[in-house]
């Protein structure tokens, strides 16, 4: 085995009532991207937490370069070359670029904290990623393609030798995941090893070089990148799945939703689209573009300066979530744990959030009434939880996703907003969830969709709307659109703005 | 996806789920079992009494900060509220000589409406719950005195009787704490204003963007404190038969001591009227024990400092475990 600069072999993690790793190998050779895939709760992310120290494991255990390890806490894991990017970033966004990179141990003159060394070092760190951004900026102004680069910047820092990216194509847009890649491979090729997280299929002949395929929390097979999609799929779920995108088109009908001349000052201008019944609307553009900010003005969420909305011909008054709602409008947002749920409460609670003030009479809510109809739900949706009573903390990513759906079908929205509904959720559950949409479609109900990942707004919309620089610049039919044709709309239109 | 993945849920035996839910009642029945060994005369029916009575006002405040708290706010005001809503109603039956029924709802009314007034700095103004409430703290306490002029105020007769004892064992406090609690549960559990604190809570925008009016949620929830604080201010009157301007002073702390020794957490969306109880009857318990077994006045601020961040000590690994 030599070549390998870290070996996990046998891993097992047990928590209480949960086994999460139950017999893990990995093998990371020098120099190459390893993606590390396999549906949410099969392990990935107690694998890497394990690796970066955060758990330690119950069984089994880990070498570097084929000398055994302890890694019991970050710090060792720092020791040893071991730096982790997880989805949510570690950088304190009130200070700067500069002072995050040196977090912890800035360099130092007289004892005081040296700073026109420490931003020197800073501007050398965000060359090598090919960062064009001040020191001195505050990390919270930075997007998050930024950031991310500065998270990366950060490993570097520390001379990590492997770097553990937790989905970082995540939240970036195209153009940013191609940049994304080019630093990757650029580290691969100075000899750092990375382990890549993702659940994008066509990524992974794109960037990597090895697979590892974790299910159950076993480590069911190590496939080369260029494997077939098809069998990827099979590994990861034990079965296969017969159809990506399984959208059923129907003849649209009247319009449910109307959206004229919206305009918020600085954010978006004249947006002006209507989705009809039976039809999905896809909404597509770089982030940043105004698609959620639009998509929040419409539900009521935030206000708007001007322009109207129309819900099953009801004028919707801006600003006003309620009312949005009892005129059938629903909104799944982006941040699902942010937004969508209360981490912390039931299943049965958060899928009868909306509905509670309908089943209130004279003050005293209807529970019984209510947990039956969460109950009748959850079996609609499939989700998949002990029962009830389960906290949706504890739930995988796609289940939460169906709870916060879920919520809406209770109430019996009309217009469903889904703002980017496949994010963090793995492929069983996607498909799922795009079931679902071909069930309320085809029983005459609307859906506006947000997504950032082009191969879903293609195959899921009917009409794909493209916004760019907060105004829509362009509506294409699903059928026969290319990723092509939407990224030259969606890139156009910010080369055109940017001159002005 | 016949076999889900990683649920491979190993069954807890029912008693050690209770049990652990249960921490703080658990804890109670050990100090309970415990005292009633080192002290003869601490399980007799007088001294049980004298501790609910003592329980009493902490309870009611602490039942009130209770909505407060699973809604993920704080109300440091419950002290001075008491003592005002206690004030106003003696000085409206006494030197205003109005009727004892109009007296006291004008005492309970002042309650709500300094609850209304911390909502309202709150929800609309965001002001954070701490702020908010810490000046409302100097407010009624300020304003108790400057009503009161800075002395007791003897309390009418009929309401001074929710301080007596119907028969030999049935203390009038007891019973309104009782009530209370009920009260407080029904809320909690049964009321669109209930499920919506746990909600708002649990996650603020998640509960808004689910169509919950919010700000008028807050509203009712610091009505509701201060309605509370106002029904303990005019107990703790009753039992000594007059509104004292310093009366219930750090009752605040004590309130939400009592709410967190319950389970509660003060990240919002947990918490049960249940749980508040038997955090009161803790401290009181406490208390009363320490007294018996003569442990000086001093000595028993530490252990009850050192049993609040056990309380909650055990509590946060409980939870670390099972998540």
């Amino acid at each position: 085995m030599t070549g390998d600069i870290l070996r996990a072999e046998g891993l097992r993690k047990q928590f209480p009532g949960v086994l999460a790793l139950d017999g893990v190998d990995l093998s990371l050779r020098a120099g190459e991207v390893h993606v590390l895939l396999g549906e949410n709760g099969a392990g990935k992310s107690t694998l890497i937490k394990i690796l970066s120290g955060a758990y330690h494991p119950d069984g089994g255990r880990v070498l570097m370069d084929g000398r055994p390890v302890r890694i019991r806490s970050a710090g060792d894991a720092r020791a040893l070359g071991i730096a982790t990017i997880y989805q949510e970033f570690n950088l304190v966004p009130q200070l700067t670029v500069a002072e995050n990179l040196a977090l912890g141990r800035p360099p130092r003159r007289f004892g005081l904290v040296d700073r026109a060394r420490m931003e020197r070092d800073a501007a050398g760190l965000l060359a090598r990623v090919d960062v064009r951004v001040d020191p001195r900026t505050p990390v919270g102004r930075l997007g998050i393609a930024r950031m991310q680069m500065v998270e990366i910047a950060k490993a570097l820092a520390l001379e990590a030798r492997i770097l553990i990216m937790d989905e970082p194509t995540a939240v970036l847009t195209t153009g940013e995941v191609e940049k994304l890649f080019a630093i990757v491979r650029q580290l691969r090729d100075e000899g750092v090893s990375i382990v890549f997280i993702t659940h994008h299929l066509e990524e992974i002949p794109q960037i990597g070089d090895r697979v590892t395929v974790l299910r159950d929390g076993r480590s069911v097979a190590e496939v080369p990148a260029s494997t077939p999609h098809d069998e990827l799929v099979r590994l990861m779920v034990g079965r296969p799945i017969d159809q990506q995108y399984p959208r059923k088109r129907a003849r649209p009908g009247e319009p449910l939703l109307k959206v004229r001349g919206l305009t918020r000052r600085g954010v978006f201008a004249d947006v002006s689209f209507e989705v009809r019944a039976g039809e999905v609307v896809g909404v597509a553009g770089l982030v940043g573009a105004g698609r959620t900010e639009v998509a929040r003005a419409v539900f009521g969420a935030d206000h708007y300066d001007a322009g109207e909305v129309t819900v099953n011909g009801r004028r919707v008054p801006p600003g006003d979530v309620h009312a949005a709602m009892e005129a059938g409008l629903g909104l799944v947002p982006e941040d699902r744990k942010g937004q969508g749920l209360v981490l912390g409460a039931a299943v049965a609670e958060n899928l009868g959030l909306v509905t509670l003030r309908d089943a209130t009479r004279a003050g005293f809510v209807d529970r019984k009434g209510q947990r039956s109809a969460a109950a009748k739900v959850a079996g609609r949706l499939g989700i998949r939880m002990a029962g009830l009573d389960q906290e949706v903390r504890t739930l995988s990513g796609g289940n939460q996703q169906k709870v916060v759906i879920g919520k809406w079908l209770v109430a019996g929205a009309r217009v469903l907003i889904l703002d980017e509904p496949t994010r963090g959720v793995d492929v069983g559950a996607r498909v799922e969830i795009y079931q679902l949409v071909n069930e309320l479609t085809a029983a005459g109900d609307a859906v506006l969709m947000i997504s950032s990942d082009l191969p879903e707004v293609l195959g899921m919309s009917d009409r794909i709307l493209v916004m760019a620089r907060g105004r829509l610049v362009g509506e294409l039919p699903a059928a026969g659109a290319t990723q092509d044709d939407v990224m030259a709309m969606a890139v156009a239109e910010v080369e055109g703005g940017r001159v002005q | 996806m016949a076999v889900s993945s990683n649920v491979l849920v190993q069954r807890r035996s029912p008693v050690a789920l209770w049990l652990a839910e249960n921490g703080a009642l658990v804890a109670l029945v050990v100090l309970v079992v415990g005292l009633s060994l080192l002290s003869s005369d601490f399980l007799s029916v007088t001294n049980l009494l004298n501790v609910g009575v003592q329980a009493a006002v902490t309870a009611i405040l602490a039942f009130g900060s209770t909505f407060v708290i699973v809604t993920g706010g704080i109300d440091l005001s419950v002290g001075s509220v008491a003592a005002l809503s206690a004030i106003v109603l003696a000085w409206g039956a006494t030197p205003a000589g109005w009727p004892w029924p109009v007296a006291t709802v004008a005492g309970l009314a002042v309650g709500v409406a300094c609850g209304l007034v911390n909502a309202v700095l709150i929800a609309y103004g965001k002001l954070p719950p701490f702020i908010a409430t810490l000046a409302m703290l100097g407010v009624a306490r300020g304003l108790a005195l400057v009503i009161s002029q800075g002395s007791p105020i003897e309390l009418p007769a009929q309401v001074a009787h929710l301080g007596d004892t119907i028969g030999r064992y049935l203390p009038v406090p007891v019973i309104v704490m009782v009530v209370m609690g009920v009260v407080a549960a029904v809320i909690l559990n049964r009321t669109y204003a209930g499920r919506a604190m746990y909600a708002i809570g649990g996650n603020e925008e998640a509960a808004r963007l689910s169509g919950i009016k919010v700000d008028r949620q807050k509203l009712i929830t610091y009505a509701l404190s201060g309605g509370f604080a106002a029904v303990a201010g005019i107990v703790l009157a009753s039992r000594l038969a007059s509104a004292q301007p310093q009366a219930a002073t750090g009752y605040e702390l004590d309130a939400i001591a009592a709410v967190v020794i319950g389970g509660a957490s003060l990240s919002g969306g947990k918490g049960r009227a249940l749980g508040t109880f038997v955090g009161a009857l803790i401290l009181a318990v406490l208390r009363n024990g320490l007294n018996l077994l003569s442990v000086s006045a001093f000595w028993q601020q530490v252990v009850i400092g050192v049993v609040i961040a056990l309380a909650v000590l055990v509590d946060t690994l409980r939870r670390r475990e099972t998540s």
